[in-house]
C-alpha cells in the first residue's frame, strides 16, 4: 500500500485495491500494445544471429538508403528550423491582423494524410503534373528522385518547431528583448543573445520530434520515391522492400536501426523533460 | 513598446500591425508567409484545382465508386474503433501517470511517446509480426479463433498503437490541474467514488478527452505506413482510403486518386475545425 499511496489524494484515489487494478491495467496495456512490439523488432532483427545482423545493415543497398535518410533530414531539418524560428518570431513579437489564421495554416500539415502529403507533389511535379512538361524540357527531375523525398519531408515536418516555439515564446513575452534593444543592442544580437538562450530547450525539443519524424516518414515519401534500389531508397522504404521479398530478417535489421533511433529520441526527450522542467507543448504528432 | 489601448484600438483599424521597437517584422513574416506559401498552401490547392477542372461530375463519380466508399467505410469504422480504445485505456493511463506512484513510473511516462517517435512503417512489420498465426500474440488467439492479421482487426490494432499518445497527452495535463480539493469536497459532502467521478472529475476533463479522441481519431484516418503491412489489402475488404490513392496513382489514375484525396482532406479539415470547436468551447466554459 505504501508504494501506491499518494497521501495528497486519498480521498479520490480510492482504496488499495482500484489503485493497483487501474495501474496493472494502465501498464499492461503500454506493454502489450507499445513494449511488446518494440521488442519484436530487435528479436526478429537477430533471429539468425549477429553475424547476419550486421551483413544486412553493411548491404551497399542498405548504406545508400541510410545516406539518403540522413541527407534528407540535413536538409528538411534545418530549414523549418529556420521557419519555425522566423514564424514564431513574426507571431509573438508582433501584434498584426490574420495572426490566428496564420497559426492555424502552419499546422495544416498535421492533418494532412502522409499519402496525401506526397500526391500535391506529384500533381505539381510529376510527369503527369502541371509544371512536368516544363521540367522535363529543362531535364530537372523531381518525383521519383531526390528532390521530391526532400520535398516531401519538409512538408510532413513543416509545423514541428513552428508549434513548440509559438506558445513558449508567447509565454515569454518581449520584455528581454525590449530591455536588450532599448540598452543599444542590435537586432542580430538581441537574437542571438537573448532570444536563442531563451528558448533553447524548446528548439532543441522542437528538433528531436521533427528529426525523428523526418527519418522515418514512410507514406509521403513512398509516393515520391519511385523506389529505386540504391538511389530513391530511404531507409523505411528500403525496410518495406526487404519486407515484401520475404528478407524478414533483413528487414528488421534495417527497422532496428529506426527503432534505436526513436528510443534515443525519446530518452533524449524525457532528460529535457526532467532536468530541464521542459514540457512540450506538443499534444501529439 | 506597446501603445495605449484606447490609442491602438483606433489605430488598429489604419494599420496592418501595431508600432513597436522589435525589429525583423518584415523580414520573418515576409519569409514565413513565403515558406508556407510554396511548400504547403500552393500545392495543396493543385489538388482542389485539379479536381475542380476536372468537374463535379468525374469528381463524384471517382471518389464515391464502390470501391472507394467500401474503404472509407473501412478507413473511419476501424479509425473511430481504434480512437474509442485509446479514449478508455489513454484515459486510465493517463489517470494512474498523474494520481498515482508507483515504481517504472518515469519509464512508463516515457513508453507512451513511442508512437511519435517510432517510423509508421517500422510499427507495421512490427505489428504484424506478433499477430500473424506464429507470432507472439497471435499464436495464442489463433486456437481461439480469432484472426488479427490481414484482418480488419488488424487495421484495428495498428491504429491503435499510433493514437494511443494524443488521448493521454491531451488529458494529463488537465488532470494534473485539477486540484483533488473539489473532489475532497465532493467525498466530504457525501458523494461516492463514482459519483464523484462522474459528476465531479469527468465533466472537467470532458474537453480534453474529446480533444484527444479528435486527434487520434483524425491521425487514424490518413494513416498509412503501420497499417499496411498488417491489412490484408484487399479491395472491398481490407483496402484502407490511402492505400486506395497510391493503387490508383501506380495505375497513372490520377483523377481518382485526386478525387478521393480531397474526400479523405475535407473531412481530415472537418475534423480539425471539430476540435478548435471544442477547444473554443472549453475556454469560454471555464471562463464563464
Amino acid at each position: 500500500m505504501a508504494l501506491f499511496a499518494s497521501p495528497r489524494r486519498r480521498a479520490i484515489g480510492g482504496p488499495p485495491w482500484i489503485r493497483a487494478v487501474l495501474i496493472l491495467v494502465a501498464l499492461a496495456f503500454l506493454a502489450l500494445f507499445l513494449v511488446l512490439p518494440l521488442v519484436a523488432v530487435f528479436r526478429e532483427a537477430l533471429r539468425d544471429g549477429i553475424g547476419a545482423y550486421l551483413e544486412a545493415i553493411k548491404d551497399p543497398d542498405a548504406v545508400s538508403a541510410i545516406k539518403l535518410t540522413l541527407l534528407t533530414a540535413a536538409i528538411a531539418v534545418p530549414l523549418n528550423i529556420v521557419f519555425g524560428v522566423s514564424a514564431a518570431w513574426a507571431i509573438t513579437k508582433f501584434d498584426f491582423k490574420g495572426k490566428n489564421l496564420l497559426i492555424t495554416l502552419i499546422d495544416l500539415p498535421f492533418s494532412v494524410s502522409p499519402v496525401v502529403s506526397g500526391l500535391i507533389y506529384v500533381l505539381l511535379f510529376g510527369a503527369q503534373g502541371w509544371l512536368g512538361p516544363w521540367l522535363e524540357t529543362h531535364d530537372i527531375q523531381i518525383i521519383f528522385a531526390v528532390p521530391g523525398i526532400v520535398l516531401a519531408t519538409i512538408f510532413v515536418t513543416f509545423p514541428f518547431v513552428a508549434r513548440e516555439l509559438i506558445p513558449l515564446m508567447a509565454e515569454q513575452g518581449r520584455d528581454d528583448e525590449e530591455a536588450a534593444l532599448s540598452l543599444g543592442a542590435s537586432g542580430w544580437q538581441t537574437f542571438w543573445r537573448v532570444t536563442v538562450p531563451n528558448i533553447r530547450w524548446g528548439l532543441l525539443y522542437g528538433v528531436l520530434l521533427c528529426n525523428a519524424r523526418a527519418m522515418g516518414e514512410f507514406g509521403a515519401v513512398s509516393v515520391v520515391s519511385g523506389h529505386i534500389r540504391g538511389e530513391t531508397n530511404t531507409m523505411p522504404l528500403h525496410v518495406e522492400i526487404l519486407y515484401n521479398e520475404y528478407n524478414f530478417a533483413a528487414s528488421f535489421a534495417v527497422a532496428s536501426l529506426l527503432a534505436l533511433l526513436a528510443l534515443v529520441t525519446l530518452v533524449l526527450k524525457s532528460a529535457l523533460e526532467w532536468r530541464y522542467g521542459y514540457h512540450g507543448s506538443n499534444t501529439g504528432h | 513598446m506597446r501603445t495605449g489601448a484606447a490609442a491602438s484600438g483606433t489605430r488598429r483599424r489604419a494599420r496592418l500591425r501595431e508600432p513597436s521597437i522589435m525589429p525583423g517584422f518584415g523580414l520573418t513574416l515576409g519569409f514565413t508567409i513565403a515558406y508556407l506559401s510554396l511548400i504547403v498552401l500552393i500545392p495543396l490547392s493543385a489538388l482542389f484545382v485539379r479536381t475542380a477542372m476536372g468537374g463535379w461530375h468525374e469528381f463524384i463519380e471517382v471518389a464515391f465508386s464502390r470501391r472507394a466508399v467500401a474503404s472509407y467505410r473501412l478507413t473511419f469504422g476501424a479509425s473511430l474503433v481504434a480512437a474509442s480504445v485509446n479514449m478508455v485505456f489513454g484515459l486510465i493511463i493517463a489517470w494512474v501517470l498523474v494520481r498515482y506512484r508507483f515504481p517504472g513510473k518515469r519509464l512508463a511516462s516515457a513508453i507512451v511517446d513511442l508512437p511519435f517517435a517510432l517510423p509508421t512503417a517500422v510499427a507495421g512489420i512490427a505489428l504484424t509480426a506478433l499477430y500473424a498465426n506464429t507470432g507472439w500474440i497471435g499464436r495464442y488467439l489463433d486456437p481461439l479463433g480469432i484472426e488479427v492479421a490481414y484482418k480488419p482487426l488488424g487495421i484495428i490494432v495498428a491504429l491503435t498503437f499510433i493514437g494511443l499518445p494524443f488521448v493521454v497527452r491531451s488529458v494529463e495535463p488537465v488532470l494534473a490541474d485539477l486540484g483533488s480539493d473539489v473532489e475532497e469536497a465532493a467525498s466530504s459532502l457525501g458523494a461516492s467514488r463514482w459519483q464523484t467521478f462522474r459528476l465531479v472529475i469527468l465533466p472537467a476533463i470532458l474537453p480534453a478527452l474529446f480533444t484527444g479522441f479528435a486527434l487520434a481519431l483524425a491521425r487514424a484516418i490518413g494513416e498509412y505506413g503501420s497499417v499496411i503491412f498488417i491489412a490484408g489489402n484487399m479491395p472491398f475488404q481490407t483496402e484502407i482510403s490511402p492505400l486506395l490513392i497510391v493503387t490508383q496513382l501506380e495505375q497513372f489514375d490520377y483523377a481518382g486518386a485526386t478525387g478521393i484525396a480531397v474526400v479523405m482532406l475535407v473531412v481530415s479539415f472537418l475534423l480539425l475545425a471539430l476540435i478548435n470547436l471544442i477547444q473554443h468551447w472549453s475556454r469560454t466554459r471555464l471562463a464563464g
